[in-house]
């Protein structure tokens, strides 16, 4: 089933959408959906996935986490590939789902985070996107250090048409969200935040891109409050801007 | 508490709310900003040069570990060699117990000052402000720790204690207090790097020639032959450890590793990760005491204070490989905008998250927190030379704060509880973000209540979309 062959006439995976960008950013689910399968990609939507039980996880709730790790496991049961645009998801998979015992493990090496399965499974970087715009790349924690994926997405941006990617000073620095750390250490949370805005602001850049919207939910969330003239927008959204219909 | 740690961070509020004082201080954040990115560029160019980084981390890692299994094997072998080597070894389950025997050796001298070579473990257990209280006055000797006990100020950083103070403030606090404490400033110091050193070695000189005790810690204790290891930059080390007639040494029982060949891949990895030196400019070595040359007597006190009870810990223990090199805390973007202090303890940064916890347990505000005190980054997993896992450490930790259901966490668990429920029932939640998105015009931007006040404080809710993925799918695609 694992087949790499470009011949191989229709590829068929499954979309891990994330409870966040369900309920909050459906547009980046969309704009996945529309990447994958103008790339001739077939893409299934199981419905009876919800969320990967990070923030439960993270939090020091266990017990509370293993019902929702059985669910996504049973919901990407017989589906060889698991696509998500989140790093942060996709590392909770691959590095915690074994520590629940039964089947959990089996879903670990299906799971792939959306630039990885471009550059990887599909080896495309260049995806057919239009993006006339100063874009900076902000490479989330979980993605870069995780599940190291390194130079993935700034090649995909490179081959966006019209986007211009300039170099974000302390790129490798964390934004400050860090889950329920947002609303336990506020201050701390957002003293980051607001370096973070201040290095991607220094780029003159219209738009501060990220591959987990988790992040970009707390990161724009202080861009909208301060008036910043700058827009947060998931890397999904940028690649599933095209020339015909184009991005907003 | 105060009994079994330092007494010094007694009564701290918890992480959030020192925290905040410190991101609200401009200078020192600008001090802590200024300091930990130079340090942190540097040692990444230091660990560059080697090719074989990633093969010494595991080897220290694998080294520490296997030691840990075997601790109690390798704890009396190095009291054999100890003894062997004319140097008397003594146990101590606590810190009042360790600061008892200490106290006691002190007295047995005769003597009412002693120096002291910088250490942690001392200050874990509060020792100066021990001996100060049973009239024997601990000079430090490190000029960071000199700045930070001239300045009656608490350590806020492992390797730079200072770290918190800029040129202008050392030099404010040399020109008002070495005279208090013995040689005073040069007339017209000023801010100057060599200035401000030459004033310490004048104001330290002294004491060294004076001192009858020594007390330090050390680095590493080698069983094999019972020697101990203080690497160190200054040389005052050296001093303090050569000097004096009586050398007591109080080191955690941690810091043995069983050979000379185990110590080679530490002489290697510690420079580097802490000062981004290729070697140290000093690495003192002892074995017991000899006839012609250093102290005539000497103490091992050996520390427990908690280490134990981490070491029965499976996921915890790997805190105990721990070489204090302190390169974690100078990549934490937490410790760089919190500083050294909101972690209550001697032990800031990613360590002191998940060490603090683990000696003292997670009774107080404080140390429940800390857990907390982290964004799960990774940064200095990935730094750490011996592969401390501390993001899966802390969570760990969190679990058990959260288990003890203490301080809201009843509460939270209820919340958590409920919100797996829904996640576990799509069709009640599909039913939940569809309320959201229909009734989305009426939600504000800020928020009140726990939680969202946190949030709103400082960054805007987002818009609601007009439906979840899941109705768009519906409509689209099936
Ligand atoms: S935890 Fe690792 S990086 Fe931090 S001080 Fe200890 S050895 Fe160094």
């Amino acid at each position: 089933m694992r087949t790499e062959e470009p011949e191989d006439p229709v590829m068929r995976v499954a979309l891990f959408v994330t409870c966040v960008n369900d309920a909050v950013f459906p547009a980046t689910g969309v704009a996945t959906v529309r990447v994958l399968e103008r790339l001739g990609v077939e893409v299934d939507f199981p419905a009876a996935q919800t969320c990967c039980g990070q923030p439960q996880f993270n939090t020091g709730y266990r017990a509370e986490t293993a019902p929702l790790v059985r669910r996504t496991v049973r919901a990407f049961e017989g589906y060889a590939y698991v696509v998500t645009p989140s790093g942060s998801c996709a590392a909770m998979v691959r590095h915690h789902y074994a520590s629940f015992g039964g089947e959990a493990a089996g879903l670990a090496p299906r799971v792939y985070e959306l630039t990885e399965f471009l550059v990887d499974v599909l080896g495309v970087t260049d995806v057919g996107a239009y993006f006339p715009h100063r874009v900076t790349y902000h490479p989330s924690c979980h993605g870069l250090r995780l599940l190291g994926l390194g130079e993935r997405p700034r090649r995909l941006l490179e081959a966006v048409k019209g986007l211009e990617l300039v170099e974000l000073p302390g790129a490798e620095e964390c934004c400050g969200f860090g889950g329920t750390f947002a609303v336990k250490n506020p201050d701390v949370s957002a003293a980051m935040g607001a370096d973070k805005i201040a290095n991607a602001l220094s780029t003159g850049a219209e738009v501060l891109c990220g591959a987990d919207n988790s992040c970009l939910l707390h990161v724009g969330g202080m861009l909208t409050r301060q008036g910043a003239p700058l827009r947060a927008v998931h890397l999904a959204d940028i690649l599933a801007s095209t020339e015909e219909e184009p991005w907003r | 508490m105060s009994d079994t740690f330092g007494g010094t961070f007694v009564g701290m509020p918890a992480f959030p709310e020192a925290a905040r004082a410190a991101v609200g201080d401009a200078t020192l954040r600008a001090n802590l900003r200024h300091a930990t990115h130079t340090i942190r560029d540097k040692r990444a160019r230091a660990v560059a040069e080697l090719d074989d980084w990633a093969e010494l981390r595991q080897a220290g890692k694998e080294i520490k570990d296997r030691t840990l299994r075997h601790l109690a094997d390798h704890l009396l072998r190095l009291e054999e060699a100890v003894t062997a080597a004319g140097g008397t070894v003594h146990w101590a389950a606590d810190a009042a117990e360790a600061n008892r025997i200490v106290t006691g050796l002190v007295r047995a001298t005769g003597e009412t000052e002693v120096v002291k070579v910088k250490s942690m473990a001392t200050q874990e257990i509060g020792l100066n402000e021990h001996l100060a209280a049973e009239g024997i006055a601990a000079y430090e000797t490190d000029l960071a720790e000199l700045i930070v006990q001239l300045g009656e100020d608490r350590p806020s950083h492992i390797l730079v204690p200072a770290i918190h103070r800029n040129r202008g403030e050392i030099r404010d606090i040399f020109r008002e207090k070495m005279g208090s404490w013995g040689r005073p400033a040069p007339e017209g110091l000023s801010d100057t790097p060599a200035d401000l050193a030459e004033a310490a070695r004048l104001h330290l000189r002294e004491k060294f020639l004076r001192a009858k005790v020594g007390i330090s810690g050390a680095n590493f204790m080698v069983a094999e032959t019972g020697t101990l290891v203080v690497v160190e930059s200054e040389g005052n080390g050296r001093m303090c450890l050569t000097l004096p007639e009586t050398l007591i040494s109080v080191v955690g029982v941690e810091k043995v590793v069983p050979t000379w060949r185990d110590l080679e891949v530490f002489l290697q990895t510690l420079p580097r990760s802490s000062t981004a030196e290729r070697m140290n400019p000093y690495t003192s070595m002892w074995t017991g005491t000899s006839d012609d040359d250093g102290p005539s007597d000497f103490h091992l006190v050996l520390l427990d204070n908690g280490r134990t009870d981490a070491l029965a810990d499976e996921v915890g223990r790997q805190a105990l490989r721990c070489i204090r090199c302190s390169a974690c805390l100078n990549v934490c973007p937490v410790y760089e905008r919190a500083g050294g202090h909101a972690y209550g303890s001697v032990y800031p940064g990613p360590i002191g998250a998940i060490l603090t916890p683990q000696l003292r347990g997670t009774v107080s505000e404080v140390d429940a927190s800390l857990p907390y005190a982290s964004s799960l980054c990774g940064a200095c997993y990935e730094v750490c030379p011996v592969a401390i896992d501390i993001p899966k450490v802390l969570v760990h930790l969190r679990e058990r704060v959260a288990a003890e259901g203490g301080r809201g966490h009843r509460l939270e668990r209820a919340a958590i509880k409920a919100s797996s429920w829904v996640l576990d029932h799509p069709t009640a939640l599909a039913a939940g973000e569809r309320i959201a998105s229909a009734t989305r015009a009426l939600h504000p931007k800020r928020l009140p209540g726990p939680g969202a006040r946190q949030w709103s404080e400082h960054r805007n809710l987002p818009e609601l979309p007009a439906e979840p993925f899941r109705d768009w799918w519906k409509r689209n695609r099936r």
